[in-house]
């Protein structure tokens, strides 16, 4: 049923800690191995080898770039998978009922077996937390590592999303937001973390924690030393240019005609 | 977003077959036998082509029956439910129309009020969407109302009313860019928003997560075209509203002039459904630093 759940009797997520995050993608990799080869269909690659690789992904890392303009630059490591949300619109849009929200943990899960690959719950979610898998059709999505936060085969160090397991700065941190007096409920109220994007109305579970205020850095002069021997000119600002825009083919040709009008 | 052809065939094929069933459920052309065989003939033509066409897009369109079970919640599911009901309701009516010449005027009214409720639930699958929110506007369900029964009124031969349904059908789609251009900067749509580092300082992608492409980019982030928004626009206009309205007003009416009149419209009606895709800014694309105020 993809209605949501009035209430759910735990709240597990993940919080993850924007301070102390590296950037180093361990997590992306550990999301990847044990997501491929452990519950529903394997997170596949196309053209994995060849000039223009795709894959699917249940966590990925952006890195931003924050300029206060009277401070140095900072850089925010941003790791990004699904956040649980209490009010999931991606749950509700889904005409089959795969999508769904469990009850008793708050987990938003996806059936694959009647997921029909329509795409519109990727659609419905702000966070580009779902990706469908383009070798099974199906919706994929981050678990919370569900096969393992309850698999009594592994050793009980072992049993949390292997996001969380992996990092090696220790930036994710998993636990019950139902619980005020749990890890993760203590670490968000000491930081002040707040729900990701509160415009789009989701009511996100996991909470991201802001980076802490840095001391002030003296930049008079210490340390821009170098920079009248550097030529940093005309490479600065194209972070964001990571794909190509322009069309080929039947849109090449009305790209073209158009511009010609 | 991505302006795949399924989807742009389904919204805009659909909408027509579903707004001449409309017209024809309230005896609109009065027509019996073979003459009616023809209109209902196209009709089903044009709403069962767009809801085939709908499930080319899925990975697994084996399993589409299962996308009627969630009605309570997903408009995508009422949409799908709608389509079949009027479907099976104009069918009755159609059946004793044409074999019977036997006229049900209150099934011909229920079929032709939930064509248009089919109608408003396709409009619903993508007017719900807050991560869309030039879609996300009052406006979106009254102008795919507006398409289909202008679509409707051209397919029946009503020369008059498809005239004045395309001036406000124009003022509409219109209306509807131009409130669309303002709706992702009132849902506060920046990068400082939707990372929450706005307090930090301005912020920008220095690193993409990914070297190539992914799923979210190509489905979320599409930006051909956004650069001749504005003479597509005014092709759309010309096309959809425009020339068939002058065409209709101007010439004497007659089976060639109708014709070259749906023939506009529909080109019109493509163009626009094209940009109606492709011009819609995805919120989760922000995180890739794209949908900047120029």
């Amino acid at each position: 049923m993809t209605t949501l759940p009035q209430s759910t009797h735990k709240k597990l997520g993940l919080a993850i800690d924007l301070d102390i995050c590296v950037g180093c993608h361990a997590c992306v990799i550990n999301c990847k191995e044990w997501n491929t080869s452990n519950y529903g269909a394997p997170l596949s690659d196309q053209d994995a080898y060849g000039a223009e690789p795709v894959g699917t992904f249940l966590n990925r890392i952006h890195t931003f770039e924050v300029k206060a303009a009277d401070k140095p630059a900072q850089t925010v490591h941003f790791p990004k998978s699904c956040l649980h949300c209490d009010d999931a619109p991606c749950v509700t849009v889904c005409p089959t009922g795969a999508s769904y929200k469990r009850a008793d943990d708050g987990i938003v899960l996806v059936n694959e077996s009647d997921c029909i690959g329509c795409g519109l719950c990727a659609w419905a979610c702000p966070y580009g937390a779902r990706e469908l898998d383009a070798a099974e059709g199906v919706m994929k999505k981050c678990t919370l590592c569900v096969d393992r936060i309850y698999n009594e085969n592994l050793p009980e160090i072992d049993r949390e999303p292997a996001c969380v397991r992996t990092c090696p700065a220790n930036a994710r941190h998993f636990g019950d937001y139902a619980d005020p007096d749990s890890n993760v409920s203590r670490m968000a109220a000491e930081r002040g973390a707040v729900p990701l994007f509160p415009e789009q109305g989701t009511s996100p579970v996991n909470r991201y924690l802001p980076p802490r205020p840095k001391a002030d850095i003296q930049t008079d002069g210490d340390i821009d030393i170098l920079a009248p021997f550097l030529d940093t000119s005309g490479n600065g600002n194209t972070a964001s240019g990571t794909s190509s825009t322009s069309a080929k083919g039947l849109l090449g040709w009305l790209d073209k005609a158009l511009e010609a009008i | 977003m991505h302006p795949a052809p399924s989807v742009i065939v389904f919204t805009a094929l659909s909408g027509l077959g579903f707004g001449l069933l409309a017209f024809l459920g309230v005896n609109v052309p009065d027509v019996t036998g073979m003459t009616a065989f023809i209109f209902f003939f196209i009709a089903y033509a044009l709403a069962v082509g767009g809801l085939v066409a709908s499930t080319f897009h899925l990975g697994n369109p084996q399993r589409a029956l299962k996308a009627f079970t969630q009605w309570r919640s997903s408009w995508l599911s009422r949409e799908g439910v709608f389509a079949v009901l009027s479907l099976c309701v104009m069918g009755i009516y159609a059946a004793c129309l044409i074999f019977l010449d036997l006229r049900l005027p209150v099934v011909g009214i229920i079929g032709s009020i939930l064509s248009l409720i089919s109608v408003y639930c396709t409009s619903m699958i993508y007017g719900q969407l807050k991560t869309v929110p030039r879609w996300n506007q009052p406006l979106t369900p009254f102008l795919f109302l507006a398409y289909a029964q202008t679509g409707g009124a051209l397919l029946s031969g009503q020369v008059y009313l498809a005239a004045g349904l395309m001036v406000l059908l124009m003022i509409l789609q219109y209306a509807h860019w131009t409130i669309g251009d303002t709706r992702l900067a009132a849902a506060g749509g920046t990068i400082e928003a939707a990372t929450g580092l706005g307090h930090l300082g301005k912020v920008r992608l220095l690193e993409s997560p990914h070297s190539g492409t992914n799923y979210l980019l190509r489905e979320m982030a599409y930006e051909v075209g956004r650069k001749h928004a504005v003479k597509l626009r005014v092709i759309a206009l010309l096309l959809l509203g425009f020339l068939p309205c002058a065409l209709l007003v101007l010439t004497a009416p007659g089976h060639l002039s109708a014709l070259v009149a749906i023939v506009l419209h529909v080109a019109g009606v493509f163009a626009a459904r094209w940009l109606f895709f492709a011009e819609a800014e995805h919120v989760q694309a922000l995180y890739y630093d794209r949908h900047r105020a120029a």
